[in-house]
This record gives structure tokens, sequence and C-alpha cells, in this order.
């Protein structure tokens, strides 16, 4: 067995299309994973409280199974509830729903982190309860839990590879598919775990740069 | 002399089972600083977050100025909460400032003190940050205007959160212990601002551990002991002799904060 660049350069359109397919998955799911974690984690703080329950509740179990569980149940359980989904639409619902879990957890914990006294100075000088929200919770927790997210943000990219198993064609299937036909397993795998460090990386750094810029706000942070 | 500038009348306050203040009668007077002294637990802080309205107490009235401040009291003794734009405005001529500085660390100085002339007063941006800047010289830190808090010292933080305080022109400013949370070379400065104010004519009140300060600004002294007020009067009533035995004890511990002098 040898490793064969040309194999790479051959099937490099549907190796591009995987990985585009991945980062649109990521990006999508996350970006989703962090609107509907927010609400979550809003609902809890300032709804009622048996609906703060129901959703505590719900965010424990999706936090407590297996992505791939959760995946395989949506997609091949869905269609004994009526829920028929191709599998893109399937694996962007399962990465929202899933990803959202986490990000509500870590929003709830940066609401929590706002101190009561920054709140209290707000209340002080006369602003009303939204202007509260909007002017001080919201963005002393956004820079709060910045590190948190992005570290969430790069946990999602390597999850979507777990779409391969229900046939969304991104980057894990396409080059799995190639190892296969032409029992390059091990040069396949390899490429794989390149292009996703490769991505991590690239979050990592981005975030790292998004940090540095709001380091003024964070080391007041106490 | 002009009536009070806030008023209290037996005013109550429990959390939960325990009760804290325990019928506290006292008169604000107007253009004095009013000194709140008292050990640990007594409730110092507890009667000042009342008067901002951050507490809310659990019987008797506070007027500020006549108006009543959260509560409507009824000729039969019961109480209506006031709605919450009522409250705001009453609110509006407290000006309130913590021990924790409690600036918001994603704004500069500049933007901390003119944040409520913006949102609250509907000022434009350009208005509101010249009349911020107006708080910020006078509590000597225009040049630090674009600094976050994180890169303010703590005498620097408090003395922005005073201005912040200032910037909504309130008629009574509250302290609760400003100095507490600072190294004690940084005490002097912010006390400093404090008592320029208290020439100016602002009528505060102060709870401090610095006695010193409090007996030589202070105009009205009240002892605060488990939920009651001991003494009241000028600092010459109650901290010269003979002296309240209660008193005596609660100054013996804070002799390096000035209190020696007294003794
Ligand atoms: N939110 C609260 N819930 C329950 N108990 C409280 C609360 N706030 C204060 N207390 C209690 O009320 C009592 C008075 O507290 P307070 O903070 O007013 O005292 P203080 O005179 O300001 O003391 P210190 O000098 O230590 O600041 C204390 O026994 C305290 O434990
Ligand atoms: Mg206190």
């Amino acid at each position: 067995m040898r490793f064969d660049p040309a194999l790479i350069i051959h099937h490099l359109p549907s190796i591009l299309s995987g990985l585009s397919i991945t980062i649109l998955t990521w990006l999508i799911g996350t970006i989703g994973a962090v609107l509907v974690g927010f609400v979550i984690a809003s609902a809890r703080r300032f709804g009622p409280r048996p609906l703060g329950m129901a959703l505590g509740a719900i965010v424990e179990v999706i936090r407590g199974t297996p992505f791939l569980i959760q995946l395989f149940l949506l997609y091949f359980g869905g269609p004994y509830i009526g829920l028929f989904l191709d599998p893109l639409p399937a694996g962007l619902l399962g990465l929202t729903v899933y990803g959202s879990a986490y990000f509500s957890e870590i929003f709830r914990g940066g609401f929590e982190a706002v101190p009561v006294g920054h709140i209290e100075a707000a209340e002080c000088v006369g602003l009303n309860r939204l202007q509260i929200v909007k002017r001080i919770l919201l963005p002393e927790m956004s820079m709060l839990v910045l590190p948190s997210a992005v570290n969430m943000a790069i946990l999602l990219i390597k999850e979507t590879a777990v779409l391969s198993i229900i046939t969304v064609p991104e980057l894990t299937m396409i080059v799995s598919a190639i190892g296969s036909e032409y029992y390059a397993f091990v040069e396949s795998l390899f490429l794989l775990a390149l292009f996703y460090w490769a991505l991590v990386e690239l979050c990592g750094f981005l975030g790292r740069k998004a940090e540095a810029k709001l380091s003024h706000f964070r080391l007041s942070a106490s | 002399m002009s009536h009070p500038a806030v008023t209290i009348r037996g005013l109550h306050k429990s959390f939960g089972a325990v009760e804290v203040l325990r019928g506290i009668d006292l008169d604000i007077p107007r253009a004095q600083v009013t000194c709140l002294i008292g050990p640990s637990g007594s409730g110092k802080s507890t009667l000042l977050r009342c008067m901002a309205f951050l507490e809310e107490t659990s019987s008797g009235s506070i007027l500020i100025d006549d108006a009543p401040l959260g509560f409507r009291t009824h000729a039969d003794g019961s109480r209506t909460r006031l709605p919450a734009a009522d409250i705001r405005t009453a609110r509006r001529k407290i000006g309130m400032v913590f021990q924790q500085f409690n600036l918001w660390p994603h704004m500069t100085a500049l933007g901390n003190v003119s944040e409520a002339l913006k949102t609250v007063q509907k000022l434009g941006r350009r208005e509101a940050e010249d009349r911020a800047m107006v708080q910020l010289k006078k509590v000597g830190l225009a040049e630090r205007a674009d600094h976050f808090p994180s890169q303010l010292s703590g005498g620097q933080q408090q003395r922005v959160a005073i201005a912040r305080a200032l910037a909504l022109e309130p008629e009574i400013m509250l302290f609760d212990e400003p100095t507490s949370s600072l190294d004690p070379e940084l005490t002097g400065e912010v006390l400093n601002v404090m008592r320029a104010l208290a020439d100016d004519g602002m009528t505060m009140v102060v709870v401090s551990h610095e006695i010193g300060f409090s007996a030589s600004v202070g105009q009205k002294i009240a002892f605060l002991d488990q939920g009651q007020l001991l003494l009241t009067g000028t600092p010459t009533e109650v901290f010269g002799k003979p002296r309240h035995p209660r008193l005596d004890q609660f100054l013996e511990t804070y002799l390096d904060r000035g209190a020696a002098m007294l003794l």
C-alpha cells in the first residue's frame, strides 16, 4: 500500500464539495445552535419556572446522550412520528438541537456570571428592564462566554463528521468513500484528520483574535 | 430649616424570618452629610439599599422629598406598590455609589458616565458626552475618559462611579462603604472627591468605617446597632463623652480608622 497524491488531485472536485458541505453544515448548525441556545437560556432565566424546568430537563437529556444516537433517532425514528427528512435537513436539525443544548448552558452560566451589582447600578441610574438587558446584561454576558462559545463551535466542527452515517455527503463521507474504493483507508483517514485539524485551528485562531480585541474587558470581568 | 430630603418612618426589613431592620425613624437633612455607622451586620447597607429601592421594605415608609418611594401607604396602614415608572421617577433623585464600584466593564469611563444620559434622558451622543466630561473633570479624571474600568485603579474606578451617579444630577447621594475595597493609599482621593461634593452642598448619606471622615465631614451621625438606631445627633453629641457603651465598644475596633482621636 502506498500514499498516492494523484488520488487526491483526481478526486479534488468531490473532496472540495464535501469540504464545502462540512463547512456549510457547521456554519448553519452553529448559528442555529447559538440562536436556539440563547432562546433556551433566556427562557430559563426570564421565563416562568415550569417552562425553565422543562427546558432544563430536555437540555440534560440531549447533553447526556451521544450525538450519533440522537441523529439515528431523528433520521430513522422520525418517520414513525411523521417526520420525514432528507439527510441534509436531518443533519442540520440534529446538529442545531445538539449544539443548542450546550450553548444554552454556556449562556446560562454567562447570565449568572454578570455581577448583580452591575444590574443594580443600571437600575439606580434609571435604565428600565429592557434597556438593562440590551445595554448591560447581553454585551457583558457575550464577552464573558466568548471563550467557551468558541470552544463549543470547535467541537461542533468535529461533530459534523457524524452526519456521514445518515449519508450527508460531507467531507468524511466523500473521503472515506474514496478510501474504500481504492483500499486507501489510512491515507483517507489521515487526510481527514488533517482537514479537520486545519479547520479547528482556523476557528481557534479567529476566536483568539476576537478575545484579544476584548482583552481590556476580560481583565475586569470579576 | 426646610423639610428633610429623606424621611424614614417605622421602617422594618426582613430577609425571610430574619428581621434586619427593626423600626427605623430617620430624617436625612438637606445639604448635609449624614454618616451611618455601626458594627458589621447591623443593617447599614440594607438601610441604604432601601433608600435606593434596591431592597423593598417590609413595612414602614420612605419619603423622598415628600414623595413615597416604592409604596403608597393607605390610611388603614396597608400598602400598594407603585408602578415601575413612578419608582424610576422617585429614584431619579437618588445617586448610589457601591463598595464594589460596579462599573460596566464593556464601556469606557466616558461610556459609563454618559450611558444613562443617552438611554434614559435620551440626549444626543455629543451632548451626553459633553455632560459626562464635566462630571469626569469634577472627579479629576478627564484624561482617563477613554479608559476601560480594567485599565483604572480602584480609586479611579470609584471616582468614575461617583461621576456616573452625579451625571444624572441627583438631589441625594448614597455611598455604601465607598473606600472599603480600596488599598489604603487610594482612599484619600475618593474621600477628597466626597469632601468637595459635601462642600458643594450635596445631600449625602455615607456608610463608612472611616470614622475619622465621619467625625470631620459628617454633620449628622446615626449609629445603627442590631437593626435599630441607637444614637443620632451631631458628631459632638454622638461621639462626645459620656459615651454610649455600645458605641465605645464599636469605636475600640476601629482605632486605626481614625477612631483613636475620639477616644
Ligand atoms: N439579601 C439578603 N438575604 C438575606 N440576608 C441578608 C441579605 N442582605 C443582608 N442580609 C443580612 O442582614 C444583616 C445586615 O446586613 P447588612 O449588609 O445591612 O449589614 P451592614 O451593617 O452593612 O454590615 P457590613 O458592615 O458588614 O457591611 C446581616 O445579618 C446580613 O446577613
Ligand atoms: Mg454593608
